[in-house]
């Protein structure tokens, strides 16, 4: 594969609590080329946000590499971190929480500049702020505006010109449309796919709509209590699902037509075990409709079952 | 840049004008106002000598167009000892409340947002002092230190810092995990900035608040100090000990009590008013 931009390489992270290790992330590797789209998916509490904040090195990994241009980011030390920083960005789930209310929107987008020391004088900032702001689409007049003035939608657009200014290459989009309204969200996401375009951007885009990930990604990453349980390009997930988890969160997508009604779907039974000190074996087995004594030990590994498809399971 | 100088002044002519709303508060800036002018140009309304003549002659007069709060037991005008007064009080309040607020900031910061040893180590010595009444505390730091205006200011100011810490920390707590201290984190904010850009300025309302009440209260117990002659030793004319020498003649001139008395009411309760004023007046999210 040409151009990783970064890879993953068994990206392991655990909390320790009271009750034992939680696995948050367990064992997650996988590659994203630059410019493209890598939609991570799976329930509340699958490890997907961890897996976005530790990336970006906001916790530190307990085990694993991060390369990043081929260098390893848990290595680096404090210098160039700070170097790799401005690289890469996270735009936050929750629009409402994740901006500062003491701070103008000018003052908000700034703020990551003036921190990084990237521009050299006054004018300079105020010019790259009124570009970013114009490319995410935000009116000049906003400016003085605070955030808790303004609709979802362009907080979230204040979000994203604030990971923007930067000029990073990689941005972890944390859930960022999962907060909004229907007809904001459609906005927002041609809006990151639009600059993706243009300025070659590459995502880790994180949702649990597997209707938003479809329409961004062009692979996809199915998480499952911190593992991956399959990842492979966007169109052959959705044709082709063969971990039973995937299926069954296919299944859930709602589909808006009056005969779906009265088909009966597959639903899944039980509850998420915990992620806390899991049992070995499968961590999907305890749900799964096939799951065999052969899934309750041992370790299941990824494989690659055909060209760019992976799946953790024994049984295909 | 005019744009940002813009900025700063329609900043604080909203700010100014929400606190114009409240009716209360404004009564407590105007009284407010009015004792500070007296304690600024103290020299310029009644010479100090007047404080401290002694006029045989006029020994416990009531209030008069001479005296106009009367005199006291040696003489003294009594307007003349609360006017000068004012400048012990007023200064001492504020400027212990002012140094309990950074040392309490800096402490409460720190262990809120750093948490772990630094937290427990914070917490563990604030426990300490937490278990000594703040009045034993302020007594014991004076026994030690002797009885001046400026081992005062340090008593007082001890027994200030530990509620100071409580109180920040756990705003700080809350504050820390917000989303946008993560944001802040993400694009490499240094913690320094991230406490005084973020953190401290989210959790400013109920900081200013307090301070401005505490201001009231160190008014309390500097002039409760005085009262039992560990504070500002006479002749000075603090207003606690005015309260103090005044008590043997309660029955006889109340006035002596009733002045430097209302003094201490009035300016306690300005404080507690402008505090409260400010607390809704600084928080852009109250916008009407």
């Amino acid at each position: 594969m040409e151009d990783k931009m970064l890879e993953i390489r068994h990206l392991k992270k655990y909390f320790q609590t009271p009750a034992g290790k939680l696995h948050a992330v367990d064992d997650v590797s996988f590659q994203i080329e630059q410019g493209k789209t890598l939609g991570v998916v799976g329930e509340s509490g699958c490890g997907k946000s961890t897996l976005g904040r530790t990336i970006l090195c906001l916790n530190e990994p307990t085990e694993g590499k991060i390369l990043f241009h081929g260098k390893d980011l848990v290595t680096a030390g404090k210098k160039e971190r700070k170097r790799l920083r401005p690289k890469m960005q996270m735009i936050f789930q929750d629009p409402y929480s994740s901006l500062n209310g003491r701070m103008t929107v000018r003052q908000l987008i700034a703020e990551p500049l003036i921190v990084n020391k990237v521009c050299k004088n006054k004018k300079e900032l105020e010019q790259r702020v009124s570009e970013a702001m114009e490319t995410v689409g935000l009116a000049e007049r906003l400016s003085m505006a605070y955030p808790h003035e303004l609709d979802g939608g362009r907080r979230q657009r204040i979000g994203i010109a604030r990971a923007l200014v930067l000029e990073p290459e990689f941005i972890v989009c944390d859930e960022p449309v999962s907060a909004l309204d229907v007809s904001i969200q459609a906005q927002i996401l041609n809006l990151l796919m639009d600059l993706q375009e243009e300025r070659k951007l590459t995502y880790l885009f994180i949702t649990h709509d597997l209707s938003v990930v479809k329409h961004i990604s062009d692979e996809i990453m199915v998480m499952y209590l911190g593992k991956c349980v399959e990842r492979a390009p966007a169109d052959e997930i959705f044709e082709n699902p063969l971990h039973p988890y995937t299926k069954a969160l296919l299944a859930a997508i709602p589909i808006p037509s009056v005969e779906s009604c009265h088909k009966r779907r597959e639903l899944l039974q039980g509850e998420v075990t915990s992620p806390v000190n899991p049992k070995p074996g499968c961590r999907f087995a305890a749900r799964c409709p096939f799951a065999k004594e052969s899934c309750r030990s041992g370790e299941i590994l990824l494989r690659e079952v055909s060209a760019g498809h992976f799946v953790a399971c024994n049984q295909i | 840049m005019s744009n940002a100088g813009k900025k700063r002044n329609s900043q604080l002519s909203e700010i100014w004008r929400r606190y114009k709303k409240n009716k209360a508060a404004m009564v407590g800036l105007v009284i407010l106002v009015i004792i500070l002018f007296l304690a600024v140009f103290a020299d310029l309304i009644v010479p100090y000598s007047k404080c401290i003549d002694q006029i045989g002659a006029e020994r416990l007069q009531g209030p008069s167009l001479k005296h106009f709060f009367g005199t006291d037991e040696y003489g003294r005008d009594l307007f003349a000892r609360v006017i000068h007064g004012s400048r012990y009080s007023l200064f001492i309040g504020v400027a212990t409340s002012l140094m309990a607020l950074v040392i309490g900031a800096v402490l409460g910061a720190s262990a809120g947002y750093f948490g772990g040893v630094v937290d427990t180590v914070i917490c563990r010595i604030i426990d300490v002092f937490m278990c000594v009444p703040p009045i034993l505390l302020s007594l014991a730091v004076v026994a030690a230190l002797g009885t001046s205006m400026r081992n005062l200011i340090i008593a007082i100011t001890v027994s200030c810092i530990p509620g100071n810490v409580r109180l920040i920390r756990s705003l700080v707590l809350t504050v820390a995990e917000q989303d946008y201290v993560e944001a802040a984190r993400s694009y490499g904010t240094s913690h320094a900035r991230i406490i005084f850009r973020y953190v401290l300025p989210n959790a400013m309302g109920p900081i200013i608040v307090n301070t401005t009440m505490a201001i009231s209260d160190m008014i309390l117990s500097a002039a409760g100090l005085s009262f039992i002659g560990m504070g500002i030793q006479p002749p000075s004319p603090e207003w606690g000990a005015l309260l103090s020498s005044a008590q043997q003649y309660m029955f006889t001139s109340p006035y002596l009590l009733l002045f430097p008395g209302m003094f201490i009411m009035l300016s306690s309760l300005s404080f507690n008013l402008v505090g409260d004023g400010l607390t809704d007046a600084l928080d852009p999210k109250l916008k009407d």
